[in-house]
């Protein structure tokens, strides 16, 4: 990304007044955002990335909710957005948060170094009272130069007082001021000079300080001007410093409070502690996802919703119009029809199981464990060149594959993106193909089903250790921050999970639909019944498996499950389900799941991650076949 | 002596932070060069766990073998 673009903001949503929340992650700026716009809510998606907006009304104001960041920047795509809405402001609520006020106010500086005419919204005093930290927010008023408000979001408290500054909104103490001049080396006044010189030359200070602080995004636009100073460092040294003195005389701890929550946070990654514990975890989400959602919620909606009455509704309405015995009738409503399997897939399967990984991930995101997660499994994910943050996309696969490739988009560099696509399209079985696999193995000895657990533990491993060390370049490490261990609110992690959920669909719903009509095209011209005999060698001489066994391969290619459940169909000695599971896991990923990896990197990638995906699979299919029976 | 070395409740000063980038997110969450910061646990081979007042944040094993500490009182 080297073009100078910034995004430009949708025509509609233009107004008189823009109002941005702007704040560190999880500090509850949605809440805010919540209160101040009420019900009618617009989100949009941030061209090229996941990232989607919220916007709404405030009297004739629109107000936008950005990412989460600690700083402006152009670090990552959450940075890029929250920068450029950030620099489109007219007034900023920063949202801070009041227990992290060290972290925080680097945030809350950068902004009043930029000019911006803002207010401060003191959250989670609640946090504050009781970890026993007294704030003298007179004095923090003063130090910023803009209005302080304290609230507790989560209680509903001060939130009507934020909504009346808002007019207060005002600019404060920037570090280029001369205020605070008698603070700094000799070193810092020169860039303070050049600071003055070049804001001379620029639209406004924001501008200006971009380009200091070394933002490539801007300083294309500014490609006219004579040679600029990197004074990135030597600004955020400055602003830490300041930061520091501002806390230093506002802020006075009770460092020995007892505190339940920062227990609760260190047994969590005490490792004699937090392995039974993540373990205990990983049986919940089981008994909720595996169980509840999979078992009894899909049961519900897809067999007896959309099986069951919407199907047979959709092809009575066909048959008495265009007639199912043609082609069209084929595409809408066939076997593989884009009004019946594409609709039952993704509105009978998908969506129950999805909005209930997206449920479990905003409780472990918003509970604070997540990172700690992250911190618990960064070793072993740093061996196949990922690290700890990869665990979310990891754990998303095992809901869907399609949107756990779309989630990689958090992992911090290329390399990490491919490592993580790929194994997801390698080894990870989706749900609604374990679904069916855990139907076959319930029937098997325990042995079998240690050797189909450890098959495909080890070409996980092997592989990612192989892309690490094939793969040029080096993953990046971890660096997280630990927020506090809190009580989720349950609101909050609801709307979260829709607007989630709702994404998802919008985005994989079209794809789930194309590929129902690639696989109804491949049929109707006879493909599908050639690349079944052209696979047939294989199957029979190199995995032992009967012929028929290729049918469930070619259904693999256009959804695991297919796959699987081809299976069943076919008699077949545990032996022989054993390495046919094998292989049908580490076989292709679906043809939605191809279609967003074409879509996230590149055709030629999932071309790779494709063909590699054959060979593995046959390879290890192969080799247990010859080794175990 | 780097921070792999600090085991949790140790108290330190960051020395030095040798790479450019880790430096600058450092700053942002509030760990500089010369900050005083208590150990909060470490995984075995695995990331550090650095406290500052309220505030924690981990760090990978590769970032935390890049910054030096020193002993509180030692100069």
């Amino acid at each position: 990304m080297n073009d100078c673009s910034q995004i430009e903001i949708d025509q509609e949503l233009q107004a008189d007044k823009k109002i941005v929340l702007a704040g560190n992650p999880n500090v509850g700026k949605s809440i805010f955002f919540n209160y101040l716009t009420g019900i009618y809510v617009s989100v949009s998606n941030y061209p090229g990335t996941t990232l989607d907006i919220s916007s709404g009304k405030m009297g004739d104001a629109v107000v936008f909710d950005t990412p989460g960041v600690y700083g402006v920047g152009s670090i990552n795509d959450e940075e890029r957005v929250a920068r450029d809405f950030i620099m489109s402001a007219d007034i900023i609520i920063n949202v801070v948060d009041a227990s992290h006020l060290e972290r925080d106010l680097f945030l809350t500086q950068q902004l009043l170094d930029m000019d911006k005419t803002m207010i401060v919204a003191l959250n989670m005093m609640d946090e504050v009272e009781k970890n026993n930290i007294s704030i003298d927010i007179d004095a923090l008023e003063a130090e910023l130069g803009v209005p302080v408000i304290p609230t507790t979001a989560a209680k509903n408290r001060g939130l009507d007082k934020v909504k009346h500054a808002v007019d207060k909104a005002r600019k404060g103490n920037s570090i280029f001021n001369n205020g605070q001049a008698e603070n700094h080396a000799q070193a810092f006044k020169n860039i303070k000079e050049e600071f003055r010189e070049l804001n001379k030359k620029t639209a406004n200070t924001a501008d200006t300080l971009m380009l200091l602080e070394e933002d490539e995004n801007i300083r294309c636009q500014y490609d006219s001007l004579a040679s600029i100073s990197d004074y990135r460092e030597e600004i955020y040294t400055a602003r830490r410093q300041r930061v520091d003195q501002i806390t230093a005389e506002v802020l006075s701890y009770d460092q020995e409070s007892g505190q339940l929550a920062r227990k609760i946070g260190a047994y969590m990654l005490k490792p004699v502690t937090a392995v039974p514990l993540l373990l205990v975890l990983l049986y919940l989400i089981y008994q909720f996802i595996g169980v509840f959602v999979a078992q009894t919620v899909v049961g519900i909606t897809e067999e007896m919703i959309f099986v069951e009455t919407y199907e047979p509704f959709m092809r009575g309405i066909i048959s008495s119009t265009i007639g199912l015995d043609n082609f069209i009738g084929e595409l809408l409503a066939g076997e593989y029809g884009i009004l019946t399997m594409a609709v039952t897939y993704i509105f009978g399967l998908l969506l129950p199981l999805v909005a209930g990984f997206y449920f479990l991930l905003s409780i472990l995101e918003d509970s604070g464990y997540l990172p700690r997660i992250a911190v618990l499994m960064d070793r072993m994910l740093q061996k196949i060149g990922l690290n700890g943050r990869a665990i979310i996309p990891m754990l998303l696969g095992f809901g869907c594959v399609t949107m756990a490739t779309i989630t990689t988009r958090l992992l911090g560099t290329k390399r990490e993106r491919i490592i993580a696509i790929f194994l997801l399209g390698l080894a990870i079985p989706c749900s609604a193909q374990l679904g069916v696999i855990a139907g076959l193995i319930a029937q098997l000895d325990l042995f079998y089903v240690i050797v189909y657990v450890l098959a495909i533990f080890a070409v996980y491993v092997l592989a990612g250790t192989f892309l690490n060390k094939v793969l040029p370049g080096e993953s990046s490490d971890l660096l997280i921050d630990l927020p506090p261990i809190r009580l989720p609110d349950l609101k909050n992690v609801l709307s979260k999970t829709y607007q989630q959920t709702v994404a998802f669909v919008k985005e994989a719903g079209p794809i789930f639909v194309l590929g129902a009509a690639l696989i109804t095209v491949m049929e109707a011209t006879g493909l599908l019944a050639l690349i079944t005999r052209a696979a047939e060698p294989v199957t029979v001489n190199w995995l032992g498996l009967p012929a028929e066994a290729a049918t469930a391969f070619v259904m693999g290619i256009i959804r695991r499950d297919f796959g699987a459940a081809g299976l069943t169909a076919i008699a077949l000695s545990p032996a022989q389900i054993t390495v046919a599971l094998i292989t049908l896991t580490l076989f292709v990923p679906c043809i939605a799941a191809m279609m967003i990896m074409v879509k996230e990197r590149n055709f030629k990638e999932a071309v790779y991650i494709w063909f590699g995906s054959w060979i593995t699979a046959f390879i290890t299919g192969g080799l247990v076949n010859l080794l175990i029976f | 002596m780097t921070l792999v070395d600090m085991k949790n409740g140790h108290k330190f000063i960051i020395d030095k932070i040798d790479d450019k980038q880790t430096r600058l997110q450092a700053l942002r969450f509030g760990i500089s060069e010369g900050s005083e910061i208590e150990c909060a646990g470490s995984m075995p081979g695995g990331p550090v766990i650095l406290k500052k007042n309220l505030q924690e944040i981990a760090i990978g094993r590769r970032t935390a073998e890049k910054i030096s500490v020193k002993k509180k009182g030692m100069v």
